[in-house]
């Protein structure tokens, strides 16, 4: 009898741990499918693809399209990744190949903890000291040098009150900055120092070496570690909300006021006051969702896979 | 200039060039800490801390409600996400080594680790807050505890994988089970690890605001009431920041700080942990 016991015990333990494997599976089956039943009422009355490219969002009139969103998200993803990952990489060469030995945990440390700090306190920041910079100093100036450049020059023509897509974009690039430089610094870490010793030793530079063997060793981790951070940029919500503006239109210019689809989620979503205005903001959702889940995907499995296994 | 001078000349412009990058890059953020310290510092007192709710009228009040709310919800995301975490980690890690269905399962959870999490908290909202009609406290919990169990699983997956085969071996030699193996052995050696995933766990997630929003909401009240809409250290933030009153801007600050000084400390104590643990 005792022996029975033991082993209902047993198979109880399983079954406990097993079912709890299935909740984190059915997590974000459960996601997705949620909101698809959520947007179906608006996917139903605007078509996905129409729905998609559509530049109307007008709340009054229930006319919803998402392409200013989706344009928003795009746009200032892009523009964050162009302006973090060369400072990144640069902060990743620094802490592997050039700081003193003393510095490199405590900078190091540094780093990450500052990828630590919760992101709203860089939305903050963004809003009381950096968008009144952007105001004051960076648009006129942009005005008086890019601005008269043609056809590029438009997208810095245009008066914002500080806040918008340009603003935006620089906050979401000083908010993943640490978290692409931990990252990048980490694959430099992995390089085998054997390999780079065989190259000192042959006479090259510091730079002969990043470029001929550290770079190409990790080559395929810091790649996958950009497309993890454009992942993050994309669904990071309180660091843009506060200074993108909310404004539903493609701006002619990037300084002006623009939304994206985070923004329009967390300003938009508890007033949501109408069934398929809700149905919208859910089809928002899932676009985000079906966005970064691609990225994610390809930046996991795509590259970082080859990593491990090349280990 | 001969190939050599070429080569170092091109080796100093880049190390100073990555030197540049690392100062500018370093500048930004020791602005961004600079702010909140001076901000936050100046705004902080007791009254802000233990002070009841403001109203927009006088400038007293302070960020008990929130406080405690953030605590109710975070507390509460840890007795939810930790449990099935650690046993959906300790399946993966024990029974499901090797087998093609734990893999995937791993997969799946690291694709969860990486969900947006507004996009949580609008499906927390889709299967909770919609059905049961109003914002509560706990689903803002529930949002939490999702985005702490892939991380919990991942964490004991890895360090349950590091406990040494031949301590499972010793416990099966003496006649006991799998489930006791798993326990009384394998828990034991690995503890320091877990534990260790679940202080930053706790740290990652405590910061976020995003998945609060339509989940537990606000409350310009103190309550613990896990059923009703709860205030929170991030959401008040985020409201009282774009407030036009600037008491409540300065209270926004001193939540700041306060929040970062808590998610701050609990990463440096879950890494604390794991240094002790590496060095026995």
């Amino acid at each position: 009898m005792k022996g029975k016991k033991v082993y209902l015990a047993d198979s109880i333990f399983r079954a406990v741990a097993f079912i709890s494997t299935l909740l984190v599976v059915v997590s974000l089956i459960a996601i997705g499918f949620a909101l698809y039943k959520q947007a179906a009422p608006a996917i139903h009355k605007f078509g996905f693809f129409n729905f998609v490219f559509s530049k109307e969002w007008n709340p009054a009139l229930e006319e919803f399209g998402g392409f200013p969103a989706i344009y928003g998200t795009i746009v200032s993803t892009f523009i964050s990744i162009v302006l973090s990952v060369p400072v990144a990489i640069g902060i990743a060469i620094f802490l592997t190949e050039i700081s003193p030995n003393r510095l490199r945990a405590p900078i190091g440390t540094a780093i990450e903890l500052l990828a630590a700090i919760p992101s709203i306190i860089y939305g903050m920041w963004g809003l009381f000291y950096f968008a009144p910079i952007v105001r004051d100093y960076v648009q006129p100036f942009l005005h008086s040098t890019v601005a008269k450049v043609p056809v590029v020059g438009e997208w810095f023509a245009g008066f914002s009150p500080g806040i918008g897509l340009f603003t935006a974009s620089l906050v979401l690039a000083v908010m993943i900055l640490p978290f692409t430089a931990a990252i990048s610094r980490d694959s430099f870490n992995m390089v085998p120092s054997i390999l780079k010793e065989s190259a000192y030793a042959l006479g090259a530079t510091k730079w002969d070496v990043m470029k001929d063997v550290v770079i190409p060793y990790a080559k395929l981790g810091v790649i996958g570690g950009i497309i993890l951070s454009l992942g993050r940029a994309m669904g990071e919500t309180m660091a843009v909300t506060f200074v993108m503006g909310n404004n539903p239109v493609i701006p002619r210019s990037i300084l002006e006021p623009a939304t994206s689809i985070t923004v329009t989620l967390a300003n938009e979503f508890a007033e949501a006051d109408t069934k398929i205005y809700l149905s919208s903001l859910f089809l928002l959702a899932l676009i985000l969702f079906i966005m970064s889940f691609i990225i994610i995907a390809v930046g996991k499995f795509v590259f970082l896979k080859k990593v491990e296994r090349g280990r | 200039m001969d190939a050599f001078e070429r080569r170092k000349l091109a080796n100093r412009v880049v190390l100073f060039l990555s030197t540049m990058a690392a100062l500018f890059g370093i500048l930004w953020l020791i602005w961004i800490l600079g702010t909140l310290l001076y901000k936050g510092m100046s705004s902080l007192s007791w009254e802000a801390i233990v002070g009841s709710p403001p109203s927009p009228s006088d400038e007293t009040g302070g960020l008990r409600h929130a406080i405690i709310g953030q605590a109710l919800i975070v507390s509460l995301a840890v007795v939810i996400g930790v449990p099935i975490g650690v046993l959906a980690g300790t399946f993966l890690s024990e029974y499901g080594k090797g087998s093609r269905i734990a893999n995937i399962a791993r997969d799946i959870s690291d694709i969860l680790m990486s969900v947006p999490s507004i996009v949580i908290g609008t499906f927390v909202y889709a299967i909770m807050v919609e059905p049961l009609g109003h914002f509560m406290g706990i689903s803002g919990s529930v949002a939490l505890a999702i985005m702490m169990l892939p991380i919990i699983v991942r964490t004991t997956d890895d360090m349950l994988n590091m406990v040494p085969r031949e301590l499972r071996e010793a416990g099966y030699a003496l006649g006991a089970t799998k489930s006791k193996v798993i326990t009384s052995v394998v828990f034991k050696s690995a503890m320091t690890g877990i534990i260790t995933g679940i202080i930053l766990a706790v740290a990652r997630i405590g910061g976020e605001t995003a998945p609060l929003l339509f989940t537990s909401f606000n409350n310009n009240f103190l309550t613990y009431d896990i059923t009703q809409p709860m205030a929170s250290l991030t959401v008040t933030m985020y409201d009282y920041a774009m407030s036009p009153y600037d008491y409540w801007q300065k209270l926004a600050w001193a939540a700041a700080i306060i929040l970062t000084a808590g998610v701050l400390s609990l990463n440096l104590l879950g890494r604390a942990f794991a240094r002790w643990k590496f060095k026995k």
